[in-house]
């Protein structure tokens, strides 16, 4: 039997599984990262007493969490705040199916080529609010209900901006296809004429993935973890996971969109596409990283204004000059 | 601030933490690797003997007295002829010192007429049951065997040998220097025995 002959189903369910493990791994590892840059930056060691290096921490944490007992608040709405966890969760997972990760003769590198990819991760990551949203309300107590209240108040806002900066690249490319953005970008990336919509993606991303500076969402030092306050052991860890991996998602969409993909910089052809790939994708999680352990959080109404005032007009223009330059230029 | 200036703040927090990322970490990894202590430390008490075996103390209390956290009970016994504990006409027949209550200030130190109490460099001494921290005479007093004790003037600072071979030292500071010198933190390595490590 060759492999043409092998049901298409399980093609993908194999290819999901695969990409589901190496997601995994990804996250359990950019969290490890995230603590030992953090520690270097704060003049610390960071974790290196489990394993050589610490590099079995992610283990030791997966096994914490799933060991820790799963409470659930009296006046919470049981059904809602159990559910909400799996809704941020699959949501988050959902986006790395239509990702493109390298190609070969064989094909594109990714579970699904779906030509309308960067529409299915913006639904998917928009419907992954609602977890957080779900989770703040349901949970019946006071520092998650403004959590989440702050969270779609900024998302919304956010978001906007966001996919104004991106529309930006759609009009160059004249696909929404991810492989297809990745083609049109061969000679030069989408960063050198889209440097406008780049700088707006990349701030309006981390207010989308609720990170520092813009972690008003779970602020802990004014909201105690804000929407997931009341979780605790393996639904808490849901939610974790679910942060790390929108993070993941959209270095992914920034190398996707705006630094070429898997394309090799300065004609090193030689080095496999998929190791370009994630060599950006760390570049973006590494910047992540740093401007955490760099800026304090904003203040929240300062936050709206920047959205709002700034960012929004801005990509707006961006779209508008890039939009006339395409059409002057045919 | 005009845009530039906050862009170059910005620039210069970032540069910021780039560098510190590759400075030199201070942390010393403690259960493997130990701090030079003060060579005056206060820590875990231990009751001395003389050259022939004796007990120092001859169970006047005055220890007991000294203490200003009512951590010591003392209580005294005559000697008897055939079976002589102490020089003195008395002996302390029970000697305790709760260690949770001890606020290691070494006051009994220097109230004990015979320098029988002094405090060693040990410090670890953590434990499951509090009332493993009540030290009676089976822990406190020297073994016969392990010599007399150390006299306070005499005290060398560094690990105490029951505690870890040292394999390594990172750099010498003159332990005579002084108390100044400990705070330079001069690292020994050393081998652990016992659980932890």
């Amino acid at each position: 039997m060759t492999l043409d002959q092998v049901p298409w189903w399980i093609v993908v369910l194999v290819k999901a599984a695969i990409v589901l493990f190496v997601v995994l791994t990804t996250f359990a590892y950019s969290m490890l990262f995230e603590r030992k840059i953090m520690a270097w930056m704060q003049l610390r060691p960071g974790p290196n007493r489990v394993g050589p290096w610490g590099l079995l921490q992610p283990a030791a944490d997966a096994a914490k969490m799933l060991f820790k007992e799963d409470l659930t608040p009296d006046s919470a709405d049981p059904l809602i705040y159990k559910l909400a966890p799996f809704i941020s969760l699959i949501c988050a997972m959902g986006a790395f199916a239509v990702i493109p990760f390298s190609e070969s003769s064989g094909g594109i590198w990714g579970v699904a080529d779906v030509n309308a990819g960067i529409l299915v991760i913006f639904a998917l990551t928009s419907i992954g609010v609602y977890g957080i949203s779900l989770a703040g309300w349901s949970s019946g107590s006071k520092f998650p209900l403004l959590g989440s209240v702050r969270s779609t108040a900024q998302m919304i806002s956010y978001e906007l901006a966001m996919t104004m900066s991106v529309i930006g690249v759609l009009i160059l490319a004249g696909t929404t296809s991810l492989a297809g953005i990745v083609h049109a970008q061969f000679h030069v990336w989408y960063v050198v004429p889209q440097i406008g919509g780049f700088i707006i993606y990349i701030i309006t991303a981390v207010a989308e993935t609720n990170r520092a500076p813009f972690d008003l969402v779970e602020a802990e030092t004014e909201l105690v973890g804000g929407f997931h306050t009341e979780y605790s052991g393996l639904r808490f860890g849901l939610f974790f996971i679910a942060e790390y991996l929108n993070m993941i998602t959209v270095s992914c969409i920034a190398t996707l969109l705006f630094l070429g993909g898997w394309n090799a910089p300065f004609g090193l052809t030689f080095v496999p596409g998929i190791v370009w790939f994630v060599l950006k994708v760390g570049l973006f999680i590494f910047m992540y990283i740093w401007l955490r352990t760099t800026l304090p959080r904003l203040r929240y109404d300062r936050l709206m204004n920047f959205g709002w005032k700034v960012l929004l007009p801005l990509a707006t223009l961006n779209l508008l000059v890039t939009a006339a330059i395409v059409a002057i230029t045919g | 601030m005009g845009f530039f200036g906050g862009v170059t703040a910005l620039a210069q927090g970032f540069a910021t933490t780039f560098q510190y990322a590759f400075r030199k970490k201070p942390t010393v990894q403690y259960p493997t690797v130990k701090k030079q202590h003060a060579p005056r430390f206060h820590g875990l008490h231990e009751l001395r003997r003389y050259a022939d075996g004796k007990e120092r103390c001859i169970g006047c209390e005055l220890c007991s007295i000294a203490c200003p956290a009512n951590a010591i009970t003392v209580i005294g016994a005559e000697n008897s002829p055939g079976d002589r504990r102490s020089p003195g006409e008395r002996f302390a027949a029970r000697y305790e010192i709760d260690e949770l209550r001890c606020i290691f200030c070494g006051l009994c130190e220097e109230a004990c007429p015979t320098d029988a109490i002094v405090l060693t460099p040990r410090f670890e001494m953590a434990d499951y049951r509090r009332g493993s921290f009540i030290y009676s005479k089976d822990r406190l007093l020297v073994p016969p065997e392990a010599g007399v004790g150390t006299a306070p003037d005499e005290r060398p600072g560094g690990i105490p040998a029951d505690l870890g071979s040292v394999i390594e030292q990172k750099s010498t500071v003159d332990i005579a220097a002084g108390y100044g010198a400990t705070h330079r933190g001069e690292i020994l390595k050393t081998e652990r025995k016992g659980l932890a490590g």
